[in-house]
């Protein structure tokens, strides 16, 4: 109906103002662009620092622990059954690390379908032997495929390749520290010695860095299978299952079931990085509470110039009153000019954002930490776009609301009568 | 037809209440029919502007009965009032008040736009036709702050006529203009009311305007005196 003809007068009025609306709609822009870079940029950092840990952990990991039996013999004799018994100095027997079994475990998380992916894991200490002098270190034995499936593995060796393990016996990937500490190069062959005692050789086919230094001095990564052989166990020797699930939240249910069914160890992710969560979470809030400031603040701007617009189109408030417009249309002639500012403000600024955020992720970041990360990481998930048009709309509306409320209470003769 | 009531008043009374209540306007009570050339007159402060500002219904507080069309427009809601002003009456202030941000052309549409009985194109000739009357279509696509007070206010003119309106008021149309231009806005007047038969109610202090309408009802302390 006439609302065509309201746009036309509030295009009108901006365009008799035109540099005032450019500066309003130039801090919605602003804005926007800085609450779309900034989100980008800090989410970016810390899906990099958690995928550090959450990406190489996994969602539930069953084992064996060491420790003394809770069902000591006493409790289960008829005799003494329901007295209460002391024991003291209890050991722990000889229980094995291995998972009991695994194979059948293994084929039953693969049938769930809550699961992604299922990678068996040995692990072991050993020395290696470098000159006179032990350096202590892990191995795992890994199956090369699922743990990069899973857990990224390649993207952390940053020399030689992963599938090097398979194709060569009695090969390793060394921890970066390590492998600077043994001074070995790859295709060196080195001596560990496992913690039966026997000595092996293994010959380096890469260097492992995952960026957290503590980690790269003792952890290093053989076959499953190169493992399985230095400690001369049979192939059914497995001290880790790790799962993946397709759902992060199931883990701890998941693991709590599992552990009672298989009678075994489960720890879940959530329970092993809590701290993880917080930290992202909090980072979050920080990020969000500065770019809803940044809309904020260019709301009152826009509130502003609205409200100076508006003494200063008294004279043509008056006039399009006395001729017949009604305070709703004058209301919606000054909701229109905000909304204007708000939409072009706004779509300039998601479209600055997102080249903020691509130039950003052009700019160089190497660090000794980090061997994967080359440039900085931006995320340019579509949420930050759609939270940050939606706000530039709600904010200029309001801003907008208060000016336009007063505008369409001026009353015309007031007006005329004070010339 | 000519006999057609278009506007009454029925005893209006009007307090302003600061700095001190006071009254301005006195049981005023008069009608015009289809037609009529009336002017307003009196002093200064006598009232008649809040008089005026009442009959065009932008001022409500007031106690009375106003009718417009023979319809109580009295206590009418303010969408209702605002599509009175728009479709029966046309106004013409004292101060040209046209919008600067738009062309004459489209100034004198306005109102015709807010109507919303006929489509652009058909505005734009009407408006043009309206123009022509008082010899304006060569300045129709001006800024409407390019022109001069006599222009301006036949723009306004124009305006108020667009719709074509049961009774055009005007606020001491000439009282700001030079006595040529005073001139030939009376003339604008008297020719809308001979030839189109146009109900006009004109407030003025001027005399000799007052002198060449019609009517003339005297105004003086808030009291119709004649």
């Amino acid at each position: 109906m006439k609302y065509g003809l309201l746009l036309h007068i509030a295009r009108s009025l901006m365009l008799a103002r035109f540099k005032q609306t450019m500066v309003a709609a130039v801090g919605v822009t602003f804005s926007i662009t800085m609450f779309i870079a900034l989100l980008g940029f800090m989410n970016g950092l810390n899906q990099m620092l958690d995928g550090l840990v959450l990406n190489r952990t996994p969602h539930i990991r069953f084992y064996n622990e060491i420790k003394p039996n809770p069902d000591q013999p006493i409790d289960q004799s008829e005799k003494y059954k329901d007295y209460a018994n002391t024991i003291r100095s209890i050991k722990p027997n000889s229980s094995r690390l291995r998972i009991y079994n695994s194979s059948a475990i293994i084929q039953t998380l693969k049938e769930d379908p809550r699961v992604l992916g299922v990678a068996a894991k040995v692990s072991t200490q050993v020395f290696f032997n470098v000159g006179s002098s032990d350096i202590t270190g892990t191995v795992s034995g890994i199956e090369v495929e699922a743990e990069n499936a899973l857990f990224a593995f390649s993207d952390y060796v940053t020399a030689g390749t992963p599938m090097d393990l398979t194709q060569t016996n009695n090969s390793i990937i060394l921890g970066k520290g390590a492998a600077e500490r043994m001074l070995a190069e790859i295709g060196d062959v080195i001596q560990a010695t496992t913690s039966r005692g026997d000595r092996v050789q293994l010959k380096v086919v890469g260097y492992y860095q995952s960026g957290l230094g503590e980690l790269d001095n003792i952890q290093s990564y053989a076959s499953l299978q190169t493992v399985q052989k230095m400690l001369g166990e049979p192939p059914s020797y497995i001290t880790d299952i790790q799962v993946k699930l397709h759902e992060l939240d199931l883990a701890p249910s998941m693991a709590n079931d599992y552990a009672a069914l298989f009678k075994i160890n489960a720890d879940d992710i959530q329970t092993v990085n809590a701290q993880f969560e917080t930290g992202t979470e909090i980072r979050n809030l920080i990020s969000y509470a500065v770019g809803i400031t940044l809309l904020i603040v260019s709301g009152f701007g826009i509130y502003n110039i609205l409200n100076m617009m508006i003494y200063e189109k008294m004279d043509t408030i008056a006039i399009l009153k006395a001729i017949g417009f009604s305070g709703r249309d004058v209301n919606i002639i000054f909701i229109n000019i905000a909304l204007i500012i708000g939409i072009a403000g706004g779509t300039l600024g998601l479209v600055l954002g997102y080249f903020a955020g691509v130039g950003i992720d052009q700019l160089p970041f190497e660090t000794e930490a980090l061997p994967t990360i080359k440039t900085f990481p931006v995320d340019f998930n579509p949420r930050y776009y759609l939270i940050g048009g939606i706000f530039s709309l709600v904010t200029t509306y309001f801003a907008g609301y208060f000016p336009a409320k007063k505008a369409s209470g001026v009353d015309p003769v007031d007006i005329i009568r004070g010339k | 037809m000519n006999d057609r009531t278009v506007l009454e008043a029925q005893n209006i009374d009007k307090y302003f209440y600061s700095p001190v209540k006071t009254q301005v306007l006195k049981k005023i009570s008069f009608s015009i029919n289809r037609g009529d050339f009336v002017s307003v007159m009196g002093k200064s402060g006598c009232g008649k502007s809040t008089l005026l500002y009442i009959l065009s219904t932008m001022d409500t507080s007031y106690q009375g009965k106003l009718l417009i069309d023979q319809e109580i427009i009295t206590g009418k809601p303010a969408g209702y009032l605002s599509r009175i002003r728009n479709e029966k009456i046309g106004f013409v202030f004292q101060f040209h008040y046209l919008l600067t941000e738009f062309s004459v052309l489209e100034n004198v549409m306005v109102p015709g736009l807010k109507l919303g009985k006929l489509n652009r194109e058909q505005l734009e000739e009407k408006a043009m036709e309206k123009l022509r009357i008082f010899g304006m279509e060569e300045h129709a696509l001006k800024k409407a702050n390019q022109l001069s007070g006599g222009q301006k206010q036949r723009v306004a003119i124009a305006r108020a006529l667009i719709n074509d309106p049961l009774i055009i008021m005007g606020d001491e149309p000439s009282g700001n203009l030079d006595k040529k231009n005073s001139d030939i806005v009376f003339g604008i007047f008297k020719e809308l009311a001979t030839d189109f038969n146009q109900t006009l109610l004109i407030v003025t202090h001027d005399p000799e305007f007052a002198e060449k309408t019609d009517r003339t009802i005297v105004m003086e302390d808030g009291r119709i005196l004649s």
